[in-house]
């Protein structure tokens, strides 16, 4: 199986001189580095920067490099980095299957299937009968349960071929009953994809059940004199 | 950033290229010269659009010319006639000298008076017309004198005026035929008459007629106003108008806005006695419906003012060829009584008909002009506009003495 | 090119604002060519200063226009307050959606005919109430103090003020804030004015502004029920433009700079008030008593909007019935009979202007609408504090010309535009309607730009789609609503211009509006009625288009459908 590797290479984060957080990591192929801490440690601005929003307003120093190769400086949409938020956050305005379509890369065209088209929705139709929504390609989403949203919007991660993944406390707006499935879900995908996760998340409970690397952050003491 | 500049400086020179430059002007004098220019030309023609009666004759007229003459007509539809010469002073200022927006104002008064001292307009030409000499000006000083101001070719006469007072019979058994009657009139039906608020033109016109009318000694009012004889004539006006201002509408702390304004206060029956511009206009609001089958005018002892409205070419217009034609075919029988049929329009001719050639004159005698309408032995003499210095000056002395602090 | 959009906006907007400015202060200190003015002077302010009954006009011009918008912004945040949550508040959203497409001119000649003495009212209750046979002889329409303007001016402005309510409401989540409040034992009215007015007054406080600074320059609808004598500065300052004597429009330069101070004292003295009401309210925040806001006001608040709707509408289906009328005569309630006599000769004028007024008000809609979105989505996309400082800078630029008064600007903008020699015609009016357009699109859009989840553009980044990509695909489907919404309201704007089309485009730009109001001069109300609401009809149709639309596209889409 094939895998990529993400690199946190002595990452800080800093805010009018102050760090918030730094961190040194390797993240190797479907394994999950969790990230912990309380409000205001620093948590959401890490991933923002892994992910290539940061505010302008912060300073990082430190490289992320994937498969060795350094995407600190590229644009969001450049670097290949998926993300999961607390919502499933599924396009209103797209069916189910234009929902999965929409990060979908257009280069694997086999010669056998002439109109590019018919692949990608092949593809896409796989992937919603993976996670048992068979069918669904047309639906409204706001027409789906809490549950079959969190799947689609996993599929719709893994069919933009990421090289690696973020999670902003990804299950933190499930029920109970439904978390700790889609949890599992998630993580045997990622697990399955080679794909390195970085899990932000102020709950122990949303780690996988095998555990995978912790590093807690602190909110940063008040700036003395 | 010098992209942005470089973008803005081309932007600026597109939109800075000039206009068609003009031809020389036309010779008035020879008519044909005039018509083979004008064909093909658009004539801006900038005039008083708040009656649709007017705005549908204009429309007619234009497709008349359109189809004789080959010259197109915009009616460029105006609220003010001021606002045209405005636009006409802006390209002067400007230095605009040719190339101008505006082709032909319909105007008169002190419009013109302005126009004429700051050289805004082109002339002489009018008095070239082929149809002016249907005008009778050798017995019609009218035609050549706007408000005592010499014309001198630089207008050409359109349609007439003449003060009237229009009242609602269901109301006014036996109408007031003078102004002390008016008064008394008015103590016994306060609330029921009206004059518009000067300087618009109708009000400045009553105040005209009131002055007029009190005066004891007119002469001066012929003359350019000096301040001493100022006060000696208006004296008697405005002691009638202190008696009458708490008898009007509203006891005078509000003041319909023009003419058309008095229409619908009569229509509504607010009003029973009101001044109007000419008894055809009256006659045609009547068969419109918009004012009552009762509603009858008539003039004053001693006679009412009456005036000519013109139309003027702008000293830079671009269709001067074309403004004439129009301004010609406007003069014809034809078009003249056409525009004095009250189901058309009901705007006086300036014409004489009585000199008229037999079967000109039969289009004008077959016109009805209904019950409202006034024969001209029953609007009694027309006065002529007092020197237009006048205007301004008795506009000043009433602003300040009737507008509320 | 985006990364010029704000540069280009800003020039578009700013270069006709300093031009009308300098156009309109040279003339006020004496210098006009073409009157052989060329030396500085104040003589035009003196001469200004001896007009009769100037004070009486600023005086008038500041009541009227503080006075309108303090009863409609009561009239707007008490029946808020008393009819959250009711049925009510549904029922005035679609009552008052379409009176917001009535031109101001054709609601103001509406209000006229309600209340004058012969008017609707009075015809509706004589002879059998009041005995009257003939209108009476009272000062309700032109009185001396404008209350009939400022009647107008309410009827006009509540319906703008509700939806800008409603449109901002949600995102300050009300039902928690009132949730909160009430279970601190606070009656429901009380809850809503401590709970929730004091969160959603700042977010409408700039069409509050815009509402104050067109009532202190209104012209038309002073023209049709204003006092007449003196009239507000407003109309003052037209009618010395329109003098014979040609001198004068120094007096009206210098007039029209007048007018922009009151104008700004208005707005100061606005302010202050909020600063006094602010110092005043904290302690009846703090306070804690309930329910001092008594069972009267919340009546008042219930029944206030309602009423001013109502009757607006009533008067423009007097409007409608007299466009049908045949004579109709005091006191009948009704015509002596109906006809298209009117509407048969009024049709043919109307059609022609009708193609003019659509292709104008559709390019000037979409160009503001263009240029607006290009801004928010430059400002969007770079996050630097000093982008931001910049950005602000821009928006109040962008939103000057809804505070300006306009009858100063558009005239110093024709001197102006002479003056470079650019020839006036459609290209000019297109610009001088884009400029007024532009701030009432940004009014629309600024706010759903805002509270955009900026989670749906991370999403799509990190799916691989570019920064153009997005806009196209998401951020443009998911804000089709408030962007349909934005151009209707452009198209509104555009086809109530007046003074603009009329100068900029020297008379020959003719459209539905400017031959209303050339009609209106004339009088005759069966016309004026005909003509005004053909004018309506056309941002009627944006509006009900700007609604339908997004129903129609997202059917199928219940997340935008139950959104908009």
């Amino acid at each position: 199986m094939t895998g990529h590797r993400l690199r946190l290479d002595r990452l800080t984060i800093a805010l009018g001189g102050v760090t918030l957080a730094a961190i040194d990591a390797t993240v190797g192929p479907g394994e999950v580095l969790t990230v912990m801490g309380p409000s205001g440690s620093g948590k959401s601005t890490l991933l923002a920067f892994l992910a290539g929003f940061l505010d302008p307003a912060f300073s990082a120093g430190g490289r992320v490099l994937l498969d060795g190769e350094d995407v600190t400086g590229r644009p969001a949409e450049a670097r290949r980095i998926g993300l999961l938020f607390q919502d499933p956050l599924l396009f209103p305005h797209l069916s189910v299957g234009g929902n999965l379509l929409f990060g979908m890369p257009r280069h694997r065209a086999p010669r056998n299937c002439a109109p590019r088209e018919c692949d990608r929705r092949d593809r896409m139709r796989a992937a919603l009968r993976e996670v048992g929504l068979e069918g669904y390609a047309d639906r409204d989403p706001a027409t789906l349960s809490g549950g079959q949203k969190a799947r689609v919007a996993l599929q719709r991660l893994l069919l933009s071929e990421p090289r690696a993944v973020l999670l902003d406390e990804p299950f933190s707006r499930l029920d109970a009953a439904l978390r700790g499935e889609v949890r599992d879900l998630v993580f045997a995908r990622l697990r399955d994809a080679g794909l390195p996760a970085v899990l932000v998340t102020h709950d122990a409970a949303d780690r996988p059940a095998d555990g995978g690397e912790v590093v807690h952050l602190c909110p940063p003491a008040p700036h003395l004199p | 950033m010098h992209r942005l500049t470089r973008l803005i400086a081309a932007v600026t020179l597109l939109l800075l290229s000039t206009g068609p430059a003009g031809a020389a002007p036309p010779d008035p004098t020879d008519w044909d010269a005039v018509l083979r220019a004008a064909r093909g030309q658009t004539v801006y023609w900038n005039a008083w659009a708040g009656e649709p009666r007017i705005n549908e004759y204009v429309a007619w007229a234009a497709g008349q010319v359109a189809s004789r003459h080959g010259v197109s007509v915009v009616h460029v539809k105006l609220s003010e006639t001021a606002d045209a010469v405005a636009r006409v002073l802006a390209e002067k200022a400007a230095g605009k000298v040719a190339g101008g927006s505006v082709d032909l104002i319909w105007i008169n008064g002190e419009n013109f008076a302005a126009m004429k001292r700051s050289g805004l307009l082109f002339g002489p030409w009018a008095e070239a017309l082929p149809n002016f000499a249907l005008t009778d000006p050798a017995n019609n000083p009218a035609v050549r004198e706007d408000f005592t101001v010499p014309v001198e070719g630089y207008e050409a006469p359109w349609g007439k005026a003449q003060l009237v007072l229009m009242s609602d019979s269901a109301y006014v058994a036996e109408p007031p035929r003078n102004l002390s009657a008016l008064l008394d009139w008015a103590r016994a039906n306060p609330g029921r008459f009206a004059y518009p608020r000067p300087p618009d033109f109708l009000g400045s016109t009553f105040l005209k007629q009131a002055t007029l009318g009190l005066a004891v000694d007119t002469a001066p009012l012929y003359r350019p106003v000096d301040e001493a004889g100022f006060e000696a004539v208006t004296a008697p006006l405005w002691a009638w108008l202190d008696a009458l201002h708490p008898l009007l509408w509203r006891g005078g702390r509000a003041f319909p806005p023009d003419g058309p304004a008095l229409r619908r206060l009569v229509g509504d029956s607010e009003l029973a006695i009101a001044p109007a511009f000419s008894a055809t206009e009256v006659a045609a609001a009547v068969l419109a419906g918009e004012l009552p089958a009762g509603v009858r005018t008539h003039g004053l002892d001693g006679g009412t003012i009456g005036n000519v409205n013109f139309l003027a070419i702008p000293f830079n217009a671009t269709a001067k060829a074309g403004a004439m034609v129009l301004a010609n075919f406007l003069l014809s029988p034809e078009a003249q009584a056409r525009k004095h049929d009250p189901a058309v329009w009901g705007g006086e001719t300036v014409l004489a008909v009585d000199r008229l050639a037999a079967p000109a004159r039969a289009l004008f005698d077959g016109l009805d002009l209904g019950p409202a309408g006034l024969h001209p032995a029953a609007q009694g003499a027309v006065l002529p506009e007092p020197h237009p210095s006048w205007t301004e000056r008795l506009e000043t002395a009433w602003a300040a003495r009737y507008t509320a602090r | 090119m985006l990364r010029l959009a704000p540069y280009l906006t800003a020039g578009l907007v700013a270069g006709p604002i300093a031009v009308g400015l300098l156009g309109v202060t040279l003339p006020a200190f004496g210098l006009l060519p073409g009157l052989g003015g060329d030396m500085a002077t104040l003589a035009p302010w003196f001469r200004l200063l001896d007009q009769p009954g100037l004070g009486r006009s600023v005086a008038v011009a500041l009541f009227a226009g503080l006075g309108s918008t303090l009863i409609a912004v009561l009239l707007v945040f008490l029946f808020l307050a008393a009819a959250d949550g009711t049925r009510l508040l549904g029922w005035m959203r679609r009552l008052v959606a379409p009176l917001l497409a009535v031109p101001h001119a054709a609601a103001a000649v509406g209000v006229a005919f309600l209340i004058a003495p012969s008017g609707l009212l009075a015809r509706l209750a004589s002879p059998w109430a009041t005995g009257w046979q003939r209108p009476p002889d009272l000062l309700i329409v032109h009185d001396g103090w404008g209350l009939a303007m400022i009647a107008g001016l309410v009827a006009k402005e509540v319906p703008f003020l509700l939806l800008m309510c409603l449109a901002v409401l949600p995102s300050l989540d009300p039902t928690r804030r009132l949730a909160i409040a009430r279970s601190l034992g606070q009656p429901p009215f009380t809850a809503w004015l401590k709970a929730v007015a004091p969160g959603l007054y700042p977010l409408v406080r700039l069409p509050v502004f815009a509402v104050l600074a067109f009532a202190c320059s209104t012209a038309d609808v002073a023209l049709i029920l204003g006092p007449t004598n003196p009239p507000p500065l407003a109309v003052a300052v037209l009618r010395w433009f329109a003098d014979p004597d040609l001198s004068m429009r120094l007096v009206a330069s210098a007039g029209a700079l007048l007018q922009l101070l009151v104008s700004l004292a208005a707005m100061a003295a606005w302010w202050a008030g909020e600063r006094v009401v602010a110092g005043l309210g904290r302690g009846w925040l703090t306070g804690g008593a309930p329910g001092v806001a008594g069972r009267a006001v919340s009546w008042l608040g219930l029944a206030g909007l309602p009423a001013v709707a109502m009757s607006l509408t009533v008067a423009i289906l007097g409007l409608a019935v007299s466009s049908l009328a045949g004579p109709w005569r005091f006191p009948d309630a009704l015509p002596d009979g109906l006809t298209l006599a009117v509407w048969a000769r009024s049709l043919p004028a109307i059609a022609g202007g009708l193609a003019t007024t659509l292709l104008l008000a559709a390019l000037a809609a979409v160009l503001a609408t263009v240029a607006v979105l290009a801004v928010l989505e430059q400002a969007a996309r770079r996050g630097r504090a000093a982008d931001r400082a910049a950005g602000r800078a821009l928006h109040g630029l962008l939103y000057l010309p809804l505070l300006l008064p306009q009858v100063p600007f558009v005239f110093g903008l024709v001197v102006g535009a002479e003056t470079v020699g650019l020839a006036p015609g459609h290209g000019l009016v297109l610009v001088g309607h884009v400029v007024f357009v532009l701030p009432y699109v940004l009014l629309v859009l600024a706010e759903p730009y805002r509270r955009f989840d900026p989670r749906w553009i991370m999403l799509g980044a990190t799916l691989g789609a570019s920064p153009a990509r997005t806009f196209w695909t998401v951020r443009l489907p998911i804000l089709l609503g408030p962007c349909l919404a934005a151009l209707a309201v452009g198209l509104a704007v555009s086809v109530g211009q007046y003074l603009p089309t009329l100068l900029l485009g020297a008379g020959r730009v003719e459209t539905v509006t400017t031959a209303a109001v050339a009609l209106a001069s004339g009088g005759d109300r069966r016309v004026v009625g005909a003509w005004a609401l053909a004018q309506a009809a056309v941002p009627a149709a944006g509006f009900a288009l700007a609604l339908l639309l997004p129903r129609l596209a997202w059917r199928r889409r219940r997340g935008l459908g139950a959104a908009r």
